[in-house]
């Protein structure tokens, strides 16, 4: 992987197999036995077995070890473990990283997996109330005297700057919000099933955070997803149209902060998912254009108007005029549309760290999707805003 | 990991200086005596030319309003106390952003560019404007 030139992953390595347990409030069981249900619904969709898996790869956040989640799962010896840092932002580097392991033969079956009570156990929304005894830790403390210790109080501050610098309202965020209750409406998996919402209600909705209010904000959600990652060729033998990871990149930025990047130049931008942008579009040679639909990562709606910006779909400041009437929806018939998160993303269905937003993809390109973009060929994925991040382009195989 | 309240600092050997200062009325910086920029949050190291020649300097206490945003739901004490309150990004007139809060304003009348100045705790309940002071720097509305 470069910032200066293409690399030569692409194609090497295919998604063959996803599963999820159910998106609750509650799960009523252990993190670690829902991370082994996602892991074996997974397998069982690709058509493998636990035995056939040789390596592992979550989240540093996770709190099921790799060797904890293959002993549990029925997985024996493993050759390659990896974890990736940065919360969300480490969603589709897990993929990144599997796709390394089968392409250069370090593993063969890779499984990428997330699981978490984080409504009933460990909510992140409600903040932080200690620091870590790392240099993040000490950089925190630079800010949670001030009462800045939630996701969506260090996202706010963007946002804010994002609308002053623009001359733009809190109401441009609303298209966001709508479109992906639009998709979850319709889709039995999410939390705002058959509860589709208007600009009106998104206005009405209290506020969180100034600009943000409730509807800006996603699910707090109790479950697990898991994805499997083998060779393209492998893939191929397997019992779904494989999701060939076409480009996959990880990417930080100039001043990088976990959450709390003020002291960059502007706030208008992403400039992590700049670099992302970049190198996703100069290794699989495609472009906008080219993308049928795209998961964009919407813990908060502010920046998946500023992903639209970075990836070039628009031009700065123009994400906003983008989303408005409609042209992030699947019913959008103005042209040059671009369904966004049709499962209802994680303000919609549920807020897997991004880990569900991949499997959404996968079921994009094998055209199983519940609100299915007809013939999809290239996925956008994205993965933790505000963060050191990644992301995927993802095309339909043979 | 500390049980004290999240709006207390937890000085370490290297901010100690700054905590210090803050809670006799000075906001400290820190300046790289290589290439002369200042810089805020404290940093070993310079952030502009890495160096390692960096001092501790007192700001002037004028700056302006960056960016801001209203919390209106924080469950976590002593937070929850306070709400709604205005939690800050500002530029210092040498030049540095900060992290803080703003008090004393009506977030109806905050607007970016505003001038701010800092308001430190003088150990005299009497002389503060924040109703509820806090160790860490805050800002107010500009008198002048």
């Amino acid at each position: 992987m470069s910032l200066h030139r293409a690399d030569t992953l692409g194609g090497r390595a295919a998604i063959a197999g996803i599963g999820a347990t159910e998106f609750s409030k509650d799960s009523g069981r252990s993190e670690l036995k829902l991370a082994v249900e996602a892991v074996h619904a997974a397998l069982d969709d690709a058509g493998l077995r636990p035995q056939d898996v040789d390596g592992l790869v979550t989240f540093t956040m996770d709190t099921s070890p790799e060797i904890t989640v293959a002993q549990a799962a029925g997985i024996g010896e493993l050759s390659f473990f990896s974890r990736v840092h940065y919360g969300g932002g480490a969603a589709c580097a897990t993929v990144q990283q599997a796709a390394l392991a089968v392409a250069t033969g370090i593993a063969e079956v890779v499984v990428c997996y997330r699981a978490f009570n984080e409504r009933s156990q460990h909510r992140f929304g409600v903040g932080l109330t200690s620091r870590q005894a790392s240099s993040e830790g000490a950089a925190m403390g630079w800010t949670m005297p001030y009462g800045l210790v939630t996701p969506a109080s260090w996202v706010a501050l963007h946002a804010q700057r994002y609308l002053h610098s623009y001359g733009l309202s809190p109401d441009v965020l609303a298209p966001v919000a709508v479109a992906d209750r639009f998709h979850a409406a319709t889709n039995p998996a999410a939390y705002f099933y058959r509860r589709p919402i208007t600009l009106a209600d998104h206005a009405a909705s209290r506020w969180i955070v100034e600009p943000l209010r409730l509807l800006d904000c996603c699910q707090e959600t109790d479950g697990g997803q898991a994805l499997v990652v083998t060779t393209s060729e492998r893939a191929r033998d397997l019992r779904h149209t494989p999701a060939l990871i076409t480009a996959a990149a990880q990417g930080a930025g100039r001043n990088q902060e976990a959450m709390t990047s003020f002291y960059r130049d502007g706030l208008t931008g992403l400039p992590e998912m700049g670099v992302v942008a970049r190198q996703l579009w100069r290794t699989s040679g495609l472009t906008p254009a080219d993308i049928d639909t795209a998961v964009l990562y919407d813990h908060f709606t502010p920046f998946v108007l500023m992903q639209l910006e970075e990836f070039g779909f628009c031009g700065p400041g123009e994400g906003a005029a983008f989303a408005a009437g409609g042209r992030l929806q699947l019913d959008w018939s103005g042209g040059d549309g671009l369904p966004v998160n049709t499962h209802g993303g994680q303000l919609g269905e549920a807020y897997l760290h991004g880990m569900n937003g991949i499997a959404e993809a996968v079921r994009q390109l094998r055209g199983s999707a519940v609100n299915q973009v007809p013939a999809a060929q290239h996925v956008l994925v994205t993965a933790g805003t505000g963060v050191p991040t990644s992301g995927l382009v993802l095309s339909r195989g043979r | 990991m500390s049980d004290a309240l999240a709006d207390r600092p937890e000085p370490d050997a290297f901010t100690r200086p700054y905590w210090e200062a803050a809670a006799q009325g000075r906001l400290l910086l820190r300046r790289c005596g290589a290439c002369g920029r200042a810089h805020h949050y404290p940093r070993e190291f310079c952030p502009y030319c890495w160096s390692e020649d960096v001092e501790w300097e007192q700001a002037s206490g004028d700056a302006v309003l960056y960016t801001w945003s209203v919390v209106h739901v924080n469950d976590l004490p002593p937070f929850r106390d306070r709400l709604p309150y205005v939690a800050a990004v500002v530029d210092l007139a040498e030049g540095p952003r900060m992290m803080t809060a703003v008090v004393g304003c009506d977030p109806a009348t905050l607007n970016v560019g505003m001038a701010l100045h800092v308001s430190l705790p003088t150990g005299d309940a009497a002389d503060a404007t924040d109703p509820a002071p806090i160790a860490a720097p805050v800002f107010t509305a500009s008198r002048r």
